[in-house]
């Protein structure tokens, strides 16, 4: 099957949110308690119960003019893709047949490896402890319906389709680099940009940490040998990226405990 | 909108003015991002750089209220430069007609027209007509030369409207001013188009309709107006507010636009004899002198057989207006106010946080014996007792609460910004005790008339009399159940007897009696037809013995490629996509743009209808008869009694031109173009004739209010978020009532992005959480500083019940309204602003 991907165009996005709606009504996520924090982004991160939201950024110019962009932040479904390289359970994290990176949620082990391990700062973890990101509506496309996002999308910012043909339409209408082509060995949710990929507040060379590269050749066929365990997990994290982030964890128990109240 | 949605396409250059789409009406944006893809370019002009602004081309910015001023200047950069399309304006426009030589303008007499009155706040507008010959036709001079001529007028009136005059009462600079103007006076050729997409940002001002009046000027000078890609076109602010509009939803209109009468029309001939247009000029199809027809057709259509030739149709059972009055929404609510009512029916409504004053309006409210709310859901209106401020023992307000259900759980037709008709079904039931609209009139009609029938009471003719044929009735004659298709059929109207042709030798039969009609073509004065809104005759017609439900089309074809879908739905009127299209040829039928050919005339073939030559291709065309330089050619503007598009218009209270004047509340003390502040003609609650009200108070240009505001909409609720702020999803992206300000502001008053801030008027004041944004920029205005300021209006005490997301921007709205139609100004008005 020829490999699917999205196409996002911040230049074509008008900032509505119907993405970021649409998905949470398609995989039913609650709403949870927010606050304006003096933008109109929010929530102002990925959160277990947001697989995709728009970033508003605004690139204020005396010279230039005024410019607002509104780009899609989600899981990039990349080619090389870091979390399921370090994924030490098996089938907990998954590439479907379109290409996407889709979870088992009753096969995760709620490790949390896979956090550390995402160049773009994706996967949250629910109130179960269990991953939570965007799929790729692996459940929409493999009924071949595109994602919620890109099916409500009222301007075509956001295009589902194969991937090779996307990259062929963003050249065609004027976007000679196309960010995720080849990174990876290619993202699946590419971005057409008129600018530097960091005006958009995107990494302009993404990469997988050395650490987890390191895990996987070595570590990470050591657990299939039987040192298993949370144990021995805890201690492997330990070496690769050192202890936990507490902070980042309350954060998620927080807004979990306002999903449930929602 | 003259035009629809998908015509936007078709556009060379896009001005949105006074509008949002992007956050308001987003499907929009993908018929711009289409034109822009074909090298279109988009204008937007606003107070702030909004999410529509992100996806411009050009944006010029400007301060709340000075529409006029950019615009006027628009007028004086084509005039300058002689950019307008010659051939148009001499045919298609009234600027080659000659004014009474009495008329003097702004220019002459400082601010106001000829003809002004301080004392009654009005015009005598004797000087505004035109002048006749013997035949009783405006004199026109087609060189445009005479100095009478509108023409010239117009020149004189916007000469005043200098790039530096411009740039100093609205703060937009300069070079940014002669970039729109430049580009848009580009579309001034046959081959350029441009259209022009606004909303309540033009409207809602004591200037509104001269705002979009403005506009229209210019898109005839430019001869945009007919033009696939062209138009003038509003963005209704709500998916039906068409329909509503339509079917006569304001005080003054009944269905089909067709005037309420006043009391002082006594009786059916002088109703028509007032409101039918008359004219001599030979070229003009003046539409409305069909008036009689409508209006008679509508009276059978609501009385029905009690509908007489003897009862003059049941006119006198219609409501009348007293004279000179006004029951516009400022107006009922100072009424209420005031004790002028003892119940109130909220239906669909949130006046509590949606009405401009809204402190005033919640006061209002606690003044009522009852008041029914009809709603999805309760809000601040039905609960106004226990809002903030309310003591609710010591209001006796009784109010009940009717669920009503949602669009979903009903079928029926529903009219968007196109005018365009579709219809749609039902997904599910009525959930619980919800029911839709049509059943809880049905309901309630039923039991006031079973009051009427056992009471009598006053004057219960009216109510009895009303004709209510929507169903299958019990033994009681109530309708069991509200057939919506037979209200469909009722708007569409019927052959109340078999209708011919008179004028045809011999006459034709048009239509058998108890067929449904054609079109408001066949429609007669006589009672022999039954339409209850003529514009909405053929929606649910019938061919050759079959019924067909023309809403309910889904051909999704398009022949064109201008993007008509002619067989999609049904457009009002007749299904025409683009009204006034007999102004996109030239006087000899050819289309300006051959490219985009709305209608074109094709002089030899023969045209079925009357087996003679000539015939037009396209778009439904403005009537059938001829292009103006063929044999029996008429003109295109075929609702206006001189069949021209109107450049100069006496028909406004305010003025045949638009002039800028300041809003009611506006940061300088001097209009800089004028000694005429505000508008003249607008009628002032406060410091007016009558008792002023403290609620109404208004503080302009003072060191306690210094900043411009003005209210909007956010894509991620609707109004005033009754059906969104439930809605945890949307309330999650937009939590909270914010407040928009530049980091120029905020640094001199020491507030940062997130902080919560208090936001004031002369009226009332509140808190929101501060948006400090670069995409705000300080004006320079008259020599000074100004800041502006805006704020959503979507939120409420009520919900979410913690009282996080605030209460409305509408506290600090004014209680003043356009000086034609009232709607209040809540676009331009004076706050100040502090850290809380």
């Amino acid at each position: 099957m020829m490999r699917k991907s999205l196409l996002i165009s911040p230049e074509v996005c008008i900032g509505c949110r119907g993405c970021q709606t649409a998905c949470k009504e398609w995989n039913q996520l609650a709403g949870v308690k927010t606050r304006n924090t003096g933008s109109f982004e929010n929530p102002p991160d990925l959160i277990p119960t947001l697989y995709n939201r728009i970033r508003y950024v605004e690139v204020p110019s005396e010279a230039d003019r005024q410019r607002w962009l509104f780009v899609n932040q989600r899981c990039m479904h990349c080619g090389d893709a870091g979390c399921m390289k370090i994924c030490p359970a098996p089938g907990a994290l998954y590439r479907t047949p379109e290409g996407a990176v889709a979870f088992s949620k009753e096969k995760c082990i709620g490790c949390k490896l896979c956090v550390t391990a995402c160049p773009f700062n994706v996967p949250r973890y629910d109130i179960n402890n269990k991953i939570s990101k965007c799929h790729l509506c692996s459940d929409r496309i493999s009924e071949g319906l595109p994602p919620a996002c890109s099916k409500v999308c009222p301007t075509g910012a956001i295009r589902f389709g194969d991937r090779d043909a996307l990259i062929e339409y963003a050249k065609v209408t004027g976007y000679a680099k196309v960010y995720g082509e080849r990174d990876l060995d290619g993202l699946g949710a590419l971005y057409a940009f008129k600018d530097a990929p960091s005006i958009y507040g995107m990494n302009e060379s993404p990469a997988i940490p050395e650490s987890v590269v390191f895990w996987n050749n070595i570590l990470k066929p050591l657990s299939y040998l039987g040192i298993g365990g949370v144990v021995a997990l805890a201690l492997i994290h330990y070496v690769a990226f050192g202890p936990h982030k507490e902070e980042e964890e309350k954060y998620d128990e927080q807004h979990d405990k306002k999903d449930q109240r929602l | 909108m003259t035009n629809h949605w998908v015509d936007l396409k078709n556009a060379d250059i896009i001005l949105v003015m006074g509008a949002n789409p992007a956050e308001n009406h987003p499907i929009s944006m993908k018929w711009m991002a289409k034109a822009q893809e074909k090298a279109a370019k988009l204008i937007v002009v606003d107070p702030r750089f909004t999410r529509t602004a992100a996806k411009a081309d050009v944006y010029a910015p400007m301060r709340s209220g000075t529409d006029i001023a950019v615009l006027g200047g628009m007028i004086k950069y084509i005039l300058d430069n002689h950019l307008h399309l010659k051939e148009y304006v001499v045919n298609y426009t009234n600027a080659a007609f000659l004014v009474n030589p009495d008329f003097k303008g702004p220019s002459q007499l400082d601010g106001v027209f000829s003809g002004y009155d301080p004392k009654t706040r009005k015009y005598d507008k004797k000087t505004w007509a035109f002048q006749v010959d013997e035949n009783g036709i405006p004199k026109k001079d087609p060189s445009l030369k005479d100095p009478h001529c509108v023409f010239q007028l117009l020149r004189n009136q916007y000469s005043r409207y200098t790039l530096d005059k411009v740039s100093e009462i609205a703060g937009t600079p300069k070079d940014k001013l002669s970039e729109v103007y430049s580009l848009y006076a580009s579309t001034g050729k046959r081959d350029r188009v441009g259209t022009v997409c606004y909303a309540m940002g033009w409207t809602q001002h004591t200037v509104g309709t001269q705002n979009i009046r403005a506009m229209t000027i210019i898109q005839l000078l430019l001869g945009n107006i007919g033009l696939a890609g062209g138009g003038v076109n509003a963005l209704r602010g709500e998916s039906n507010v068409q329909g509503s509009t339509d079917h006569g939803i304001l005080y003054d209109i009944l269905p089909g636009y067709l005037p309420v009468p006043s009391a002082s029309l006594s009786d059916l001939t002088a109703y028509i004899e007032k409101y039918t247009p008359k004219t001599k000029e030979p070229k003009s199809i003046n539409w409305w002198s069909n008036r009689g027809k409508y209006i008679t057709s509508y009276l059978k259509a609501i009385y029905g057989n009690k509908a007489t030739k003897d009862n003059e149709f049941g006119y006198k059972w219609l409501p009348k207006i007293d004279d000179g009055k006004n029951y516009s929404w400022l107006m009922l609510f100072d009424q209420m106010f005031k004790g002028g009512f003892e119940g109130f029916f909220a239906w669909g409504q949130n006046p509590a946080c949606s009405g401009s004053n809204a402190g005033k309006v919640r006061k209002a409210l606690s003044k009522l014996k009852w008041m029914v709310n009809v709603n999805l859901f309760d809000n601040e209106t039905g609960s106004f007792w226990r809002g903030p401020g309310m003591k609710p023992a010591d209001i006796k307000t009784e109010v009940f609460f009717l669920p009503a259900c949602s669009s979903v759980e009903k079928e029926g037709s529903i009219t968007n910004s196109s005018r365009l008709a579709q219809w749609r079904y039902r997904a599910i039931k009525p959930i619980g005790q919800s029911k839709p609209d049509s059943e809880i009139m049905n309901e309630l009609y039923f039991r006031v008339r079973q009051l009427y029938e056992k009471e009598k009471g006053h004057y219960p003719d009216p109510i009895i009399n009303l004709s209510w044929d929507y169903g299958e009735k019990d033994t009681n004659g109530k309708v069991l159940e509200i057939d919506i298709h037979r209200v469909a059929r009722e708007i569409n109207g019927y052959y109340l007897d078999d209708v011919y042709d008179k004028k045809a030798t011999p006459p034709k039969l048009l239509g058998k009696k108890g067929e449904l009609c054609a079109s408001f073509v066949t429609l007669q004065d006589d009672g022999s037809t039954s339409c209850g809104n003529w514009i909405y005759s053929q929606s649910y017609t019938q061919k050759d013995g079959k019924v067909i439900n023309m809403m309910a089309r889904r051909d999704r074809t398009d022949p064109t490629g201008l993007g008509l879908y002619a067989g999609w739905a049904w457009a009002w009127p007749v299904n025409r996509r683009i009204i006034y299209n007999r102004a996109s040829v030239d006087p000899e039928g050819r289309p300006w743009d051959p490219k985009r050919a709305v209608i074109k005339w094709k002089p030899t073939k023969i045209n079925p209808a009357n087996n003679k030559p000539g015939v037009w291709e396209g778009d439904v065309p403005d009537g059938p008869a001829p292009p103006l330089e063929a044999k029996d050619g008429k003109l295109p503007f075929i609702m206006k009694p001189d069949g021209v598009g109107s450049i100069f218009g006496p028909g406004l209270g305010d003025g045949p031109f638009p002039e800028h004047y300041e809003p009611l509340e506006c940061p300088i003390e001097k209009n800089p173009l004028s000694n005429q502040y505000n508008s003249p003609t607008i009628k002032l609650f406060y410091g007016g004739s009558q008792a002023a009200l403290p609620e109404d108070i208004f503080i302009s240009c003072d060191v306690r209010y210094p900043f411009v505001a003005t209210t909007y909409r956010v894509s991620e609720h609707w109004q005033t978020g009754v059906m969104t702020r439930h809605q945890p999803w949307l309330l999650e992206m937009e939590p909270q009532i914010f407040v928009e300000m530049s980091e120029e502001l905020a640094k001199e008053k020491g507030i940062r992005g997130g902080d919560k801030v208090t936001v004031s008027s002369a009226r009332g004041s509140l808190w929101a959480i501060a948006i400090v944004t670069s995409r705000l920029r300080p004006f320079h205005i008259a020599g000074t500083t100004v800041h502006q300021v805006g704020l959503p209006w979507c939120f409420g005490w009520q919900y979410p019940e913690d009282g996080s997301g605030g209460d409305s921007s509408n506290l600090l709205t004014p209680t003043i309204g356009d000086a034609n139609t009232m709607i209040p100004e809540t676009k331009a008005f004076m706050v100040n602003v502090e850290k809380a």
